[in-house]
């Protein structure tokens, strides 16, 4: 056996390794997304008849648009992006996944946390912090889930052969590190019999909210793409400096940004972040360098696969920065802050963004986890078609009606025609995640009866006789 | 960057500091406040608020509220106000000719159009604010003119912003939020600020019906109707309770029927009505209105 077919081997072994983790981690995940893209159009559908789900407390705006950002963040993109970490840590080890049941027990908790969460804040048991709603019972389950599948992930980082660490490996590690941190600090200062005083609740809500949605989807989403992008394009990663030089900017900038500059708060607060925000076009304009320098005149064709997901959510990554740096820009704050517009940045982040991206690597990821491939290969194509048009009209639309609305001094009513658009971006996103949902279903229910006819056709064969009768 | 330990404690050492920034610091800087002093006064600012209010943020929480509301208003800057309080000996005619003349002055030329507007509506009526800039010596001067003219006026410092005066009379600042938990200052303005909705709108019936049917009283407004705390019943003996909303008709229930208030709407307009944000401090000060537009 040569080496080429000795690696051949050796891959098949480590997809077989991660298949269960895997497919509990994005199965999962491809049911909150299309629950919490469910949430997002039934939301957006206020706007057309705001009476429309008076009668029931639930189904009120208040309720559905929280709930639905947690899904998306808590119930998709948290999972399936630690999925494909997994993945990649496994493949840059040259190693299967160590304890690969692990990450299985962790995912099922992990799910069990996000439905508590889900169902307390449809049931008004919100904590009323932004992106920290969930209950205290379910944040644990997340916190302890995190750090299970954490520990599986840096287990088989531990296994590597080269002693040298690859850039995607920076990225990755530096999010299984931060959402720990960030995530049990903000909830035992807020969602707690013993908050912290006055307005430090706010200051904390929004430096976690801003170290989730921007730092930890940005950390993930620009990890996979930095390994993903070189291996389908063909060509090393243009360059390892420039990735180093991006990854510290990044976390040093990226994680001061955030707070809203009018905040009733000491002034330093958002001085210091309106810079922090500012300095980010240093790591935007180094990721967008890279991105380009490694797939420019690739000979790759995309055809609506993996590498066109990849290019678009990066494009996307390096608008949703600027939307940011924007925000923070005195000229413009005043109004553009509280307005549709940052909505619009965190939807570019979460869906035209992270999702995207992570959908570019789980295409890439899943044929290889089951034999027979994706059931329906041709979906990839079309919902990379959903996503792209849902970015363009819920972005847009959102973006336009924040800018309207800043320009006629908040008046609600010049908000509402952007807002009515935006319901088709949910459209088309909710449609796309269901073409995923179908594959990825479909992939899970064909192996499982694969699994249940071996053990059939186990039980059923002869037994083995002993040679050794009495 | 050749082994994992190196990493990891950069990594500390760049995501640590975010988290002694707007973490730590804030926590020791913010979280031993006390009351502030209402300026000019002895008494303390916040006060805690009336039971019924601390329970109705809970229903504010619950129902997601801060989804669309704010409670947090802004200030831009700051601006002089010259305004006229006397006239002296001279007539409202020949003030105003007086001050028509002064338009050629050169540090008034970038407000003369302003300054025009304010004397073609002017009939002489008092006190009137006739300049508002962002330069204090350009006030000075104006006032001194006015003085050499035998009018007297008073210069006050004011804030300026978009928020202000239309959702509250100053800016929000950290003592208000001393005792709420959890603080929702909320990050979107779908609709209104509700920072200082209390002093704004302080009748406890039109909350009620604006929770119960929002387009009552703004017609296109976004906001759903929250039904769900209010209770349809049956007039008892055919007489309407104390507590039951006045509707007109379109909105008004069955005949028979009334609608009345569940403890929760109750909890939450007493809510509402506690967001005040109008007592002068001194990190906030701010002049009484003397001529509020209706």
């Amino acid at each position: 056996m040569n080496s080429a077919e000795n690696n051949l081997d050796l891959n098949a072994k480590i997809d077989a390794s991660c298949r269960v983790p895997l497919l509990a981690l994005f199965g999962g995940a491809a049911l909150w997304l299309v629950v919490g893209l469910l949430l997002g159009l039934l939301a957006s559908l206020t706007f057309h008849a705001p009476d429309m789900f008076a009668c029931c407390p639930f189904a009120t705006y208040g309720h559905l648009a929280p709930a639905a950002n947690d899904l998306l963040v808590y119930g998709f993109a948290i999972p399936a992006g630690l999925g494909v970490l997994l993945w990649i840590f496994a493949r840059l080890s040259s190693a299967e996944l160590v304890l690969p049941l692990v990450p299985v027990v962790a995912a099922n908790l992990w799910h069990l946390g996000v439905f508590i969460g889900f169902a307390t804040i449809l049931g008004g048991g919100s904590s009323g912090f932004t992106w920290l709603e969930f209950p205290r019972a379910a944040a644990m389950l997340l916190g302890v889930s995190f750090v299970l599948i954490a520990i599986s992930a840096v287990a088989t980082f531990a296994q590597r052969k080269e002693r040298e660490l690859y850039p995607s490996h920076w990225f990755l590690l530096a999010a299984l590190l931060w959402f720990p941190w960030i995530y049990s600090t903000a909830n035992l200062f807020l969602v707690t019999t013993w908050p912290v005083r006055g307005v430090t609740q706010a200051v904390i809500n929004w430096w976690f909210a801003n170290n989730l949605v921007f730092v930890w989807l940005a950390l993930v989403g620009v990890g996979v793409a930095f390994y993903f992008l070189p291996k389908i394009a063909g060509r090393p990663l243009h360059s390892r400096f420039y990735a180093l030089f991006a990854f510290w900017t990044l976390i040093l900038f990226g994680t001061w940004a955030g707070l809203p500059q009018g905040a009733p708060v000491p002034a330093w607060l958002p001085t210091t972040s309106a810079l922090a925000s500012l300095l980010l076009v240093i790591p935007l304009i180094a990721v967008a360098v890279i991105v380009l320098k490694t797939v420019w005149g690739a000979a790759t064709v995309c055809k609506g696969g993996p590498f066109c997901y990849l290019r678009f959510g990066m494009a996307a990554f390096i608008l949703s920065g600027f939307f940011l740096i924007v925000q923070a820009c005195p000229q413009f704050s005043r109004a553009l802050e509280f307005t549709w517009f940052g909505a619009a940045q965190t939807q570019l982040q979460i869906l035209g963004f992270f999702a995207i991206v992570i959908f570019g690597a789980i295409y890439e990821i899943l044929p290889r986890l089951v034999d027979g491939g994706l059931p329906f290969p041709k979906f990839v194509r079309a919902q990379h078609w959903c996503f792209m048009l849902g970015t363009l009209l819920l972005v847009g639309s959102l973006a336009f009606a924040g800018v309207k609305q800043g320009q006629a001094g908040f008046d609600p009513a010049a908000a509402l025609s952007g807002l009515r658009v935006a319901t088709l971006g949910w459209t088309f996103f909710l449609l796309g995640s269901l073409l995923f949902a179908a594959n990825i279903f479909v992939m899970t229910i064909r192996w499982k009866l694969a699994l249940v006819k071996t053990v059939i056709a186990y039980i059923k064969s002869p037994l083995e006789t002993s040679e050794e009768q009495p | 960057m050749k082994n994992g330990f190196a990493v990891f404690f950069a990594v500390l050492v760049a995501l640590g500091g975010s988290w002694l920034g707007f973490v730590v610091a804030p926590a020791i800087q913010l979280g031993k406040a006390k009351q502030a002093i209402i300026l000019n006064t002895t008494d303390t600012w916040p006060l805690q608020r009336t039971g019924e209010a601390t329970l109705g943020l809970q229903i504010y929480r619950a129902n997601g509220c801060a989804t669309c509301h704010t409670e947090q208003i802004r200030q831009d800057g700051v601006a002089a106000e010259v305004t006229l309080t006397s006239l002296g000996k001279s007539k409202p005619e020949d003030l105003k000719a007086f001050l028509q003349s002064l338009f050629v002055l050169p540090e008034l030329a970038k407000l003369t159009n302003n300054l025009a507007a304010t004397l073609k509506d002017w009939k002489g009526d008092l006190p009137a604010t006739l300049l508002t800039t962002g330069d204090k010596t350009v006030a000075d001067a104006f006032a001194d003119r006015l003085k050499a003219a035998g009018a007297k006026s008073e210069t006050r410092v004011v804030a300026t912003g978009a928020d202000l005066p239309r959702w509250g009379v100053r800016r929000s600042v950290a003592a208000d939020y001393l005792y709420d938990f959890p603080v929702q200052l909320g990050s979107l303005r779908v609709g209104p600020d509700l920072a200082d909705v209390g002093a704004r709108l302080p009748d406890a019936n039109w909350q009620l019906l604006h929770l119960y049917a929002p387009k009552l009283s703004v017609t296109n407004s976004a906001m759903p109707s929250f039904k769900f705390l209010f209770d349809v019943r049956q007039k008892i003996n055919g007489e309407t309770s104390p507590d039951a909303l006045n509707l007109p008709p379109g909105f008004a229930p069955a005949a028979g029927y009334e609608v009345v208030p569940k403890l929760e709407a109750k909890e939450l307009v007493a809510y509402l009505l506690s967001l005040r944000a109008d007592a002068p401090l001194y990190e906030a000060p701010f002049s009484p209105i003397t001529s509020a537009k209706p």
